[in-house]
């Protein structure tokens, strides 16, 4: 899912906001409560939620950022859906079993319906996986379905996709992944009913769905205002609703979002902005929300630029980890909101381990670093400057530069940072090849599995390998492990993938992103799920 | 009259030409494509982008993109959106509400000018006069999101005097404080053209004849003196006017206002072209229009302006 680039992007003032905290920070506000609040003004227990502009028209298979996805979550139920600890629990599938590490048959449950009184079944899912799939549609969720056989970006062609009868299908993998019914949470692989393919464009406007909520008329939609939900009386599955409705605020900024939040106009929020990291967990007390998020930081050193292949690429690489200090950044620059990497995962998945081997060369260690550094000079002397590019809209200049200082600090190096004005414009190098120094890479999870941060980033050929990173060891052990069904031994034989990478480092691991949201005086029941979104349903207005 | 009205709209033509020209050019040279900055952090597979670029013409050369888009304006069709929206129907939605904003504080902003300047200039280096010149110096000098977040911390959240944020209720009472700001750091320089004009007015013969005929100040004042001073004023507040439409994303971004700024702000981020032009294209025929229609204004103060 893509990092909300406009809501971090929106760091327009950031200086000026300064003044904002200078005030803030004295003690804190008075808050005055409920007169100003819009919760509860028509007798029903609607809870307020911040949230964007939807980017793209609200249909599963074309929704992959942050503000079309929250509500897209709401208003559907797929095959199985992920509880506040990142579980993958059965919502319409009845059971999904792994005939063999390839071949699955899916049950659904009977009597599901979409709010329209069409009945949910396997027709459901299947046809709009074969849309969402279908290369001439070109959906943005159509990668989540590379690993069906028939799938092909170049040329429309079938998924292996087979109804049995109503309630069950089969899917055909063309390859192994035992982990695909821990996917199958994501929006990419919703059910669609019928008025779908009957007009694509009014749906994707007032979609209509099989979820805990429901769009509360056909234009509850107001553009760049808000979108307002209401309980789907006929939802039967585990996430039913504990108020009346929800209702996303589409905010510009963070810092509108977090205002609204101190004056208890909107109840629960998922961002901080910047200006007020230092000063919210004071301000809000214990209504502060500070917790590790499914988002892994790191920077990518391109194996072709020179000087940094082969073994002196993989020394240079280890002395630059070694002198980044990596606690000192995220407790100064970031106020505790990030954690230190140990790996190449997350904190909130199953099988996040933080005592790999291997895993000191992410720990600060100048002297190490200086030796390492001076290792790989013996083989090829260093020249020139050590550049790290990054996106000036996405408010990374401070760690950048925090980064590196300690690199220049610890080896000696000239080392800059490198803007690029926009986040397209970096993609967009960093995409086509084009770029010549280290970049900053980002990834967060589609679904809370181990391989999802490892599969698609550092296998060999995989569409997110920036770095065209490539290692015939690496690769054995993802297979292994993606092979394997048991989930205990299946994260052991990543963990050792990770092992591998820990050696070469195709990106350098930084640190964990944390959650950073409060919610307001009027609700209680408020947990974050893994991947950083509020269970919406299970918040109760007091 | 009407000849001049014809006139001047017809210098609008190759305005509005060069401006979708220079803005459209502009936007294509941006550097990064906004196809693959759709899919975040994720690397998408040529093949599906090609397919993206074609259905958004980003696949042709610039000159074939610019005509298409030319035509499609001619017909009153100015593109959608990445979400399927027509661009018609953004603008019809965020328009009304960023011009109920800036007509808001360019009223504020005219009344607080002509009420002070008139003032001070009656009563020129006495203590209001100078004490004026101070305070609206510093206001003028506070920079326009400082002072806005200044006002919605301490009016918004600490008081509760009034709405935090905008968001769903574009009533002209939510708006009144942003608006109100908007108008308090903008108002110094109206507010000492008024001031010049009117002693400049107080010396004028016209005035002293006045004066000699026996009429009261009670109707010098507001006709002979006020009445002349309001020119440079007028233009000063239209001119405002035009600035503050195109210049109002902070604002916005601020007080959650769903405006045209807030919108062009994030077609900007998300590289929607046909958002970012026809939206730019529109505020500039706006400043056009606003400017010819006070260029009429002047006639209107001014008997001795005629235009043929």
């Amino acid at each position: 899912m893509q990092l909300g680039t406009i809501g971090k992007g929106m760091a327009l003032a950031a200086a000026a906001t300064l003044a904002l905290a200078a005030c803030s920070s004295g003690g804190n506000p008075e808050v005055t409560t409920g007169s100003t609040g819009g919760g509860t003004t028509d007798g029903t227990a609607i809870v307020y939620a911040n949230g964007s502009e939807p980017q793209n028209p609200l249909v599963p298979g074309n929704t992959n950022e942050t503000g079309g996805g929250k509500i897209i979550d709401s208003i559907f139920a797929g095959l199985v859906y992920y509880d506040a600890t990142g579980a993958a629990i059965n919502e319409v599938a009845d059971s999904i079993v792994a005939d063999d590490p390839q071949n699955f048959t899916i049950t659904l449950k009977d009597g599901w319906t979409f709010t329209n009184g069409e009945p949910v079944t396997a027709n459901s899912f299947v046809d709009a996986w074969q849309y969402t799939a279908l290369a001439s549609n070109g959906q943005l969720g159509a990668y989540f379905f590379e690993d069906i056989a028939g799938f092909s970006y170049d040329e429309d062609s079938p998924l292996a996709l087979t109804v049995i009868d109503d309630l069950t299908f089969t899917v055909e993998l063309s390859k192994p992944a035992a982990d695909f019914a821990q996917r199958l949470g994501y929006a990419a692989y919703f059910p669609l009913p019928q008025a779908f393919f009957d007009d694509p464009e009014a749906f994707g406007t007032a979609p209509i769905g099989n979820g805990p909520y429901m769009l509360a008329s056909a234009d509850a939609w107001q553009r760049d205002v808000q979108i307002e939900l209401v309980t789907n009386p006929d939802y039967q599955g585990g996430r039913a609703p504990q108020n009346d409705g929800l209702t996303f605020v589409f905010y510009a900024t963070q810092e509108a979002a977090y205002a609204d939040l101190l004056s208890n106009n909107v109840d629960v929020i998922d961002g901080i902005p910047d200006s007020s990291l230092a000063t919210y967990q004071t301000e809000l007390g214990d209504r502060a929300v500070n917790q590790a998020a499914a988002i892994f930081q790191s920077f990518t050193i391109p194996e072709r630029l020179p000087r940094f292949s082969g073994e002196e690429g993989r020394l240079r690489r280890q002395a630059l980890s070694m002198s980044i200090n990596r606690q000192e950044i995220t407790d100064v620059i970031f106020q505790g909101t990030r954690t230190p990497a140990s790996d190449f995962t997350s904190p909130v998945v199953d099988g996040w381990s933080n005592s790999l081997q291997g895993a000191e060369v992410l720990e600060y260690n100048p002297d190490k670093a200086v030796e390492l550094w001076a290792q790989a000079d013996a083989i090829s002397p260093w020249e020139g400057t050590f550049k790290l590019a990054y996106n000036a809209d996405g408010g990374h200049q401070a760690w950048v530069d925090a980064t590196i200082n300690s690199i220049k600090n610890t080896l000696g190096i000239d080392a800059e940072g490198d803007p690029y004005a926009t986040f397209a414009e970096l993609r967009g190098d960093v995409t086509n090849d084009t770029i010549t120094s280290a970049f900053r890479t980002g990834w967060q999870a589609d679904y809370p599995g181990l391989y999802n941060f490892l599969g698609p980033l550092y296998a060999t050929g995989a569409g997110s390998n920036d770095g065209d990173y490539s290692s015939a060891e690496f690769d054995a052990l993802l297979q292994e492990g993606i092979s394997n069904p048991d989930t205990a031994e299946r994260n052991t034989i990543l963990q050792q993938a990770q092992e591998v990478l820990l050696k070469d480092l195709p990106a350098i691991p930084l640190w964990y992103s944390n959650v950073n949201g409060g919610y307001s005086e009027n609700v209680s029941n408020v947990t974050f799920g893994w991947n950083s979104v509020p269970l919406y349903y299970e918040i109760t207005k007091n | 009259m009407l000849r001049y009205i014809l006139r001047r709209l017809l210098q609008a033509v190759p305005v509005f030409l060069g401006t979708t020209f220079l803005i459209y050019f502009m936007v294509f040279a941006m550097p990064g494509n906004p196809i693959v900055a759709l899919f975040g952090d994720k690397t998408p597979n040529p093949a599906q982008v090609a397919v993206l670029e074609a259905q958004y013409n980003l696949d042709k050369p610039f000159f074939v993109q610019y005509v298409l888009y030319l035509k499609n304006v001619l017909t009153g069709d100015l593109g959608t959106t990445f979400s399927g929206r027509n661009v018609n129907e953004v603008f019809g939605a965020t328009f009304p509400v960023t011009l109920k904003l800036v007509l808001m504080a360019v009223v504020l902003e005219f009344v607080l000018s002509v009420v002070i300047g008139l003032i001070s200039g009656l009563r020129e280096g006495k203590y209001f006069d100078n004490a004026s010149v101070v305070v609206a110096l510093v206001l003028n000098s506070l920079p326009v999101f400082v002072a806005l977040f200044l006002a919605q911390y301490f009016i918004g959240i600490k008081w509760g005097l009034a709405p935090v944020t905008v968001g769903r209720d574009t009533s002209w009472g939510a708006m009144f404080v942003p608006a109100l700001v908007i108008a308090l750091t903008i108002y110094v320089t109206g507010m000492r053209l008024m001031r010049g004009s009117v002693i400049e007015a107080r010396s004028e013969d016209y005035v002293r004849t006045a004066y000699a005929k026996g009429l009261t100040s009670r109707r010098i004042v507001p006709v002979h003196i006020a009445r002349n001073s309001l020119i440079p004023v007028v233009t000063n507040s239209a001119a405002s006017f035009g600035a503050l439409i195109a210049g109002t994303t902070i604002t916005e971004g601020i007080y959650n206002i769903p405006g045209v700024g807030n919108t062009l702000f994030q077609a900007i981020i998300r590289g929607e072209n046909a958002t970012v032009v026809s939206f730019v294209t529109i505020l500039t025929l706006l400043y056009v229009i606003v400017n010819i229609l006070v260029d009429l204004l002047y006639a209107v103060l001014d008997p001795r302006i005629r235009y043929v």
